[in-house]
């Protein structure tokens, strides 16, 4: 079993109260399918939408990110999967994709020694 | 909420104190999307609201006037924090919602325009969800409300709660305007059974909101009370749980909820006071013998008949004198029933409703005419408005047999 983020991205701005509702009850039901299974290391957390950016040698403060809704990344949580295919076939169920938004599945990196 | 932040925004910023409420929930739903829903969602909903508005008021103290009353306070970071966490208590929120309820009011609008911002911005109902109250379009809703909201944002104040004169004055449109809501909850076409007791239940937490005001708490506004506690008990008999509609002489008394008629007596006795007669306290008497009766024909009718001479008096409709008619058939008769409807004055604004042409059938039915029972129903089913309707006419229809 090895180590991976899910970076979720895109939200539906204009959602009614009850789609939102809807969602989040979708949310609820995909974390507790794949906690059960053993794949949810960690639930992770939602991120605020704005936040600051510190750049460069010069350590530039500015507000940010300033990407478009589809690309701000709105949550991450930590996955167990077999491997990378393994972790894309458990992404293909996350609520995020039925409101147009992504999930960026990446490994964490380690070295076996 | 919206009608807290509108209280602390200022009337003119009811859209901002909208996409405050809006933007709150939209972040408590992604957080309970992770850490599941909180035992207390609507306290953590209220947090995540006066928490937005503080960040609104911070980086907007000067773009913006907000209510004249409290801009002062607004502007100082010394008092800003605790005037809003004043606004966030209990009675503030009460308040508020009064404040609200009465500003909906405004002269300028249509009472169903009326009900349908109360049904907005004090009830939480969607545009779909008000669509479906009062059954028309999306579209039409959609147009609707934000032409009222526009009133409303014009008024550049909130109505003031505290002044006797104007809270007299504007106390009748707000008790109508109630009135309806339930009454849309009660008759209205809607098939949803569940919407339908929502809206009874919204108008009599309103109208109990108005009794707590001192001003409020006139016998009129009991009456008001009375008649939807008195109502709403029956309503689990009037619809199956398939939504169909049983008339009183075949509902089950005993769904019945007595702990809401023993409210609505309690109520009722307290609006007997003073010298003021409303039709709210006739149709409450009259609501209250109904559910007090054991039975259909253990039911006073004589009463009932004087009360609505009563109302007759008061508010003289041609509705009023078809259930006065009904009433007089079940005292008398179904020979005298069919001469007080015939007797009724301006009956062709009756032409379209189907329950009066449907009063006439059932009369005709227990006076052994089944033939001429069935074209009357027959007339009932062809101008009923909904498909609860024509279900029940279509059922009346059997019984005439062939």
């Amino acid at each position: 079993m090895s180590d991976f983020t899910f970076l979720y991205r895109g939200r539906d701005t204009n959602a009614s109260p009850e789609q939102m509702q809807k969602t989040m009850e979708k949310w609820r039901a995909w974390f507790k399918d794949l906690g059960e299974k053993g794949h949810l290391k960690d639930i992770g957390h939602p991120l605020e939408h704005s936040g600051t950016v510190v750049k460069g040698k010069q350590k530039t403060v500015t507000d940010g990110p300033f990407a478009e809704a589809k690309d701000v990344v709105g949550g991450f949580s930590l996955i167990q999967a077999r491997d990378l295919q393994h972790a894309v076939e458990l992404s293909k169920t996350c609520p995020i994709l039925e409101v147009g938004g992504s999930v960026e599945v990446r490994p964490i990196q380690v070295i076996n020694m | 909420m919206v009608a807290v932040l509108t209280r602390i925004f200022g009337v003119h910023n009811l859209a901002l104190a909208e996409d405050v409420v809006q933007d709150a929930f939209c972040r408590a739903l992604e957080v309970w999307s992770f850490r599941g829903v909180p035992e207390n969602p609507s306290a953590w909903l209220m947090a995540a609201a006066k928490n937005r508005a503080l960040d609104v008021l911070r980086r907007e103290q000067t773009a913006r006037t907000y209510e004249p009353e409290l801009t002062r306070w607004l502007q100082s970071e010394w008092t800003l924090a605790p005037v809003v966490e004043e606004m966030f208590t209990d009675t503030a929120i009460k308040d508020d919602q009064l404040r609200m309820m009465f500003s909906c009011c405004h002269p300028r609008l249509a009472e169903e325009g009326q009900v349908m911002l109360i049904l907005n911005i004090l009830c939480g109902f969607g545009i779909d969800e008000v669509a479906a109250a009062f059954v028309t379009t999306y579209t039409a809703v959609e147009k609707r409300i934000p032409r009222a909201k526009k009133v409303l944002a014009g008024s550049k104040r909130l109505f003031d709660t505290q002044a006797p004169a104007d809270f007299s004055a504007r106390l009748p449109a707000v008790q109508r305007a109630l009135y309806l809501l339930f009454n849309e909850g009660y008759h209205g076409a809607s098939a949803e059974s569940v919407v339908r007791a929502e809206l009874c239940q919204e108008a009599m937490r309103l109208a109990a909101l108005i009794l707590e005001h001192p001003l409020g708490a006139t016998p009129s506004s009991y009456a008001l009370s009375a008649l939807m506690c008195l109502n709403k008990a029956r309503l689990p008999a009037r619809l199956d749980a398939s939504g169909k509609l049983n008339s009183l002489f075949e509902q089950d008394r005993s769904l019945w909820d007595q702990k809401l008629v023993g409210e609505g007596l309690r109520l009722l006795d307290l609006s007997a006071t003073g010298s003021e007669l409303c039709e709210y306290h006739v149709e409450a008497a009259i609501a209250s013998v109904h559910a007090t009766a054991p039975s259909m024909q253990a039911t006073n009718w004589a009463e009932i008949v004087s009360l609505y001479d009563a109302l007759m008096t008061i508010r003289p409709t041609p509705i009023v004198a078809l259930n006065r008619a009904i009433a007089v058939g079940q005292r008398d008769g179904p020979e005298s029933g069919l001469t007080e409807l015939l007797a009724i004055a301006d009956s062709e604004r009756l032409a379209k409703y189907p329950f009066y042409h449907a009063a006439f059938a059932e009369f005709e039915l227990q006076a052994g005419r089944p033939m001429v029972a069935h074209e009357r129903f027959s007339t009932a089913l062809e101008l009923s408005r909904n498909p609860m309707e024509r279900h029940f006419f279509s059922g009346r229809i059997e019984a005439c047999g062939h």
